[in-house]
């Protein structure tokens, strides 16, 4: 017996039967003989729930983790706090054990989570539509690349060379295939060189993307990248850190077109990469070419307010071939945790998260410079990260420190050919004790 | 319980917190010191302002107004509706397992890249491939990573004219968007009304700009492809590759595989054959096998062992490059591997069989009051063609699907696959006893003859849900897709 198969023995015989059948291996007749399986898959056989959670748990034991790290990595992924009520919340099994809300009349929680989490979503990034979300912020790009090539049918996308390494690895990839050229941007001061995309902005450029804050944690001209990008009917794009946009300038603002991001900092944890969830958000203009789910407000049959997916005709499941794109989910579990912490963060508390994060990041940065070991990699304004370089390279320095239980800065020496770089990230949830036991490791190093 | 109809925007009251966030304890500087004031947001933040008890109350009223598995049985055609088990929920909210930053040095996760190992091997063999990546972080993303693999591959054979994937027009959706989103041509052929490849048509179709196919088998229609063979053979004596869909994979484990079937490439859907939850839409889990042929351009970091030390594995010249950021939806894989280690060889095939069985029967049964358009042996789903009513009826199998709500069901698939114009497509899983399938025949049974004595009331329903009958119709039309109001 198996626990998650309620039919035994003689309910499988009583089964065969009503049907005039014996064995159950009559209802495999159809399997030709040879494309059979007939040896035994090489897994072990059924272990008990108590010999599983051992296992799993001597992995989790083979790991070192955050409560046991502090962390100053970031990088694309941060340690932010998650308040206790979003885990609660996601794990409703009526939540995540619900399928695609394509029944709209027992759905109704799904769909309006969901399009509370696209209103929030836009009051946050200042745009006219969000969609449900996409699979996290690095195939988001992707997305809006394609989708900004498809709006102004040119093949070339200018973008900022100070962006995350996934997000260049992911556009790499979709773009090759479908032959949209990628354009690097020079950088100036870890910043995009203006000159250059002066340059470089011609006939054949669909977009403009600039990640901000960038990489390295500097916050970009985005407005005159915007206008920039637009004197040339181009879209302007843009990647922005969620949390930033209750203290930044927001895209809509900077007339920005698409903004997109990874939404894990909104109450989603780290989880070794993921699931997170990509944010999408456009002008109006832009509504019927974006890709993937989108909830809309309706009514019942007796004029009760209800909510449905609509906009289907972009979708795989009816426009097959010419689909905006072959995505037919969102990260809906993700995206409901998201909606539940800026719920609970709210207008105050997102803010208060966002300047405590700057605030302590600038103080980590003055005491790190202070001790005289490392200097500062750039002179411009940054929001919660920052790039200083010392006189050991990033490893020696990491090692170090994850002898002391800290879990150090990325290494930006390897993608960014910057020897002895090291990025820091402070969130709101570093107090100041912990940034200056970092900094007494830094200054002995 | 009492009617809850308010969005969060209406509740939010100044001056309410959820949050009590710890007090700053570095000396506060001024913010335009910080950061120039031309790059700092102006407008206040349009956030709702609410207590945390407001918060718990609203997300769980609105809860209530949803049906999932553990809420009742969900035979929801190609989906795989099967119980999702908790065991794996609390594995991976195990804090050695979640509290992780990707970025960690590979000697502080070996843990993970363990259970991801295994993962990646496990898969294999139930697939009967050479080696997987979990990186894809859906079904249709495992699409578009198989399919992207098949293009490299001929690509650096120089075979730049392979432009052209074939598939069946009763595939999912997801096939042909997926064969543009890679940027391939597609061709699309007719299936024979049993949702079976036409060997004609697929010959036809074939040319030198052949890249590959992309198939399900069993069918869409639930039913097993026994050409397989043959049409594997037509495609590579012409130099191209097939491509599984392995939407259906929960009717054959350990029963057969795609691999010995001649399939070079495949996905899977962890959400779907290994118990994942689908969270109301995601996340899911895509993990694509290739046989050793195509290993070279699977994506970049692949989880390996050195020793008896796992580690990621970039250094792969032939890569395809990143499908998505990281690794994959890392904490699906670790709940679908602790699915595989709870079921075991034997569970898994038993699974399998007991789902084909389970379909079987109700087929079995409600072939007498719904038409079934192929009366043979079904694997893990079944296909029907609506009523068997008189042409002048009006009622139809969306009408049938709204109606089984009332009797507290998700209704099955319905007009899916395209072949089949009222179709209801019925996968009731390993996972449902013999007394729910009974009970839901019985329902079935009850809206037939509903149909035939009072067509209004199927016309009208639902009636017991939270809300009734959704015009989608205005949603489109309207299209208010956020909160007008916003504070």
């Amino acid at each position: 017996m198996f626990r998650y198969i309620p039919n035994g023995d003689d309910d499988r015989k009583a089964m065969l039967e009503s049907m005039g059948i014996n064995d159950i291996e009559e209802l495999f007749i159809d399997i030709p003989e040879e494309l059979k399986f007939k040896g035994e898959l090489n897994l072990d056989l059924a272990k008990s729930e108590q010999e599983v959670m051992k296992y799993m748990s001597d992995m989790a034991n083979k790991n070192q983790d955050l409560s046991q790290l502090t962390s100053f990595l970031g990088a694309g992924v941060y340690d932010h706090f998650v308040p206790s009520v979003i885990k609660h919340l996601a794990s409703r099994s009526e939540f995540y054990t619900a399928y695609t809300p394509y029944q709209p009349e027992i759905s109704q929680g799904t769909l309006q989570v969901i399009f509370e989490y696209q209103s929030m979503i836009c009051e946050l990034t200042g745009l006219d539509v969000s969609n449900a979300s996409l699979y996290d912020g690095p195939t988001a790009a992707a997305e809006a690349f394609l989708l900004a090539a498809t709006q102004t049918k040119r093949n070339k996308i200018l973008v900022g060379n100070a962006i995350s390494p996934e997000i260049k690895k992911v556009i790499e990839t979709y773009m090759k295939f479908r032959d949209i050229e990628i354009v690097y941007l020079a950088e100036k001061n870890g910043l995009v060189d203006m000159t250059d995309l002066e340059s470089k902005l011609d006939k054949e450029v669909a977009g403009v993307f600039v990640q901000n804050p960038n990489f390295y944690g500097l916050i970009e001209e985005v407005e005159k990248m915007t206008e920039m990008a637009h004197a040339n009917k181009a879209l302007s794009i843009a990647y922005v850190d969620p949390i930033s946009l209750a203290v930044l300038k927001n895209p809509g603002e900077m007339g920005v077109d698409i903004a997109i991001g990874d939404g894990q900092s909104l109450g989603n944890g780290t989880n070794f990469g993921g699931p997170y969830l990509g944010f999408m958000a456009s002008n109006n203009k832009l509504v019927r070419k974006l890709p993937g789910r989108i909830i809309g407000q309706t009514e019942d049959v007796d004029g009760k307010r209800a909510w449905a997916l609509t906009l289907a005709t972009r979708e795989q499941h009816i426009r097959r071939y010419k689909a905006t794109s072959n995505i037919c989910s969102n990260q809906g579990l993700n995206a409901l945790m998201a909606a539940v912490y800026m719920s609970t963060m709210g207008k105050v508390g997102l803010r208060e998260a966002a300047l405590q994060s700057v605030q302590k990041a600038h103080y980590a940065y003055n005491q790190i410079i202070g001790t005289g070991k490392f200097k500062p990699a750039f002179d411009a304004p940054f929001f919660k990260e920052f790039v200083v370089v010392g006189e050991k390279s990033a490893e020696v320095v990491n090692e170090a420190l994850l002898k002391a239980n800290i879990l150090g800065g990325y290494d930006l020496s390897k993608e960014f050919g910057l020897d002895n770089g090291i990025m820091f990230a402070v969130t709101e949830k570093r107090t100041k004790e912990e940034i200056d036991t970092l900094v007494s490791k830094l200054e002995v190093l | 319980m009492r009617k809850y109809e308010k969005v969060i925007f209406e509740i939010s009251k100044p001056g309410r917190k959820a949050i009590n966030l710890t007090d700053l304890d570095v000396e506060e500087v001024a913010i335009e010191s910080m950061i120039p004031s031309e790059f700092l947001r102006k407008e206040e933040l349009g956030l709702p302002e609410v207590s945390e008890v407001d918060v718990v109350r609203h997300y769980t009223n609105l809860s209530n107004k949803n049906y999932g598995l553990d809420t009742g049985f969900y035979p929801l055609g190609s989906c795989t509706m099967k119980y999702n088990p908790k065991i794996n929920e609390d594995v991976a909210a195990m804090t050695g397992l979640s509290a992780l930053h990707p970025y960690q040095p590979e000697e502080t996760v070996q843990g993970s890249l363990e259970i991801m190992y295994n993962l990646q091997t496990a898969l294999a063999e139930i697939g009967g491939m050479d080696e997987t990546t979990v990186q894809p972080a859906a079904g249709a993303h495992g699409e578009l990573t198989g399919i992207m693999i098949i293009k490299a591959y001929h690509q650096k054979n120089g075979d730049f004219h392979r432009t052209k994937i074939i598939t069946p027009d009763s595939s999912h959706g997801t096939n042909p968007a997926t064969v543009a989103t890679a940027g391939f041509e597609l061709v699309e052929i007719k299936s024979k009304a049993d949702g079976s490849v036409d060997l004609e048509a697929l010959k036809e179709a074939i040319d030198d700009n052949l890249a590959g196919l992309m198939l399900t088998n069993p069918s869409t229609l639930g039913l097993f492809e026994t050409q397989i063979s043959e049409i594997a053979s037509l495609i590579h004596d012409n130099g191209g590759l097939l491509y599984y869909d392995g939407a259906n994979m929960n009717a054959i484990m350990g029963k057969t595989r795609p691999g010995d079937m001649g399939f070079d490439v495949m996905h899977y859907n962890l959400h779907k054959t290994f118990s994942t939850p689908h969270g109301g839409g995601g996340p899911g889990s895509g993990p694509v096998a290739v046989k050793a042929h195509l290993a070279e351009f699977l994506p970049t970091p692949m989880v390996v062992k050195k020793d008896d030390k796992y580690a990621f594995d970039y250094d792969r010249p032939n890569s395809i490059g990143k499908v998505k950021g990281y690794y994959g939806n890392y904490g699906i894989l670790v709940r679908a591997y602790t699915y595989i280690m709870t079921m075991g060889r034997d569970g898994l095939k038993n699974a399998s069989e007991t789902a084909v069985l389970n379909a079987n029967y109700m087929m079995n049964i409600l072939k007498e009051y719904y038409k079934l358009p192929m009366d043979q042996v079904c694997k893990h789903e079944f296909v029907l063609d609506g009523l068997i009513q008189d042409a002048l009826s009006e009622v139809s199998t969306l009408d049938v699907a709204k109606r089984l709500l009332d009797y507290g069901y998700h209704p099955p698939t319905i007009y899916f696959p395209l072949i089949v114009h009222q179709s209801i497509m019925i996968e009731p899983t390993e996972t449902e006893s013999k007394e729910t399938l009974d009970e839901f025949i019985e329902a079935m049974i009850k809206v037939a003859k509903e149909a035939k004595e009072d067509p209004s009331l199927l016309k009208n329903a639902p009636y017991n849900t939270p809300v009734r009958r959704v015009n989608e119709v205005l949603a489109a039309k309207q299209l208010i897709l956020k909160y007008k109001d916003s504070l």
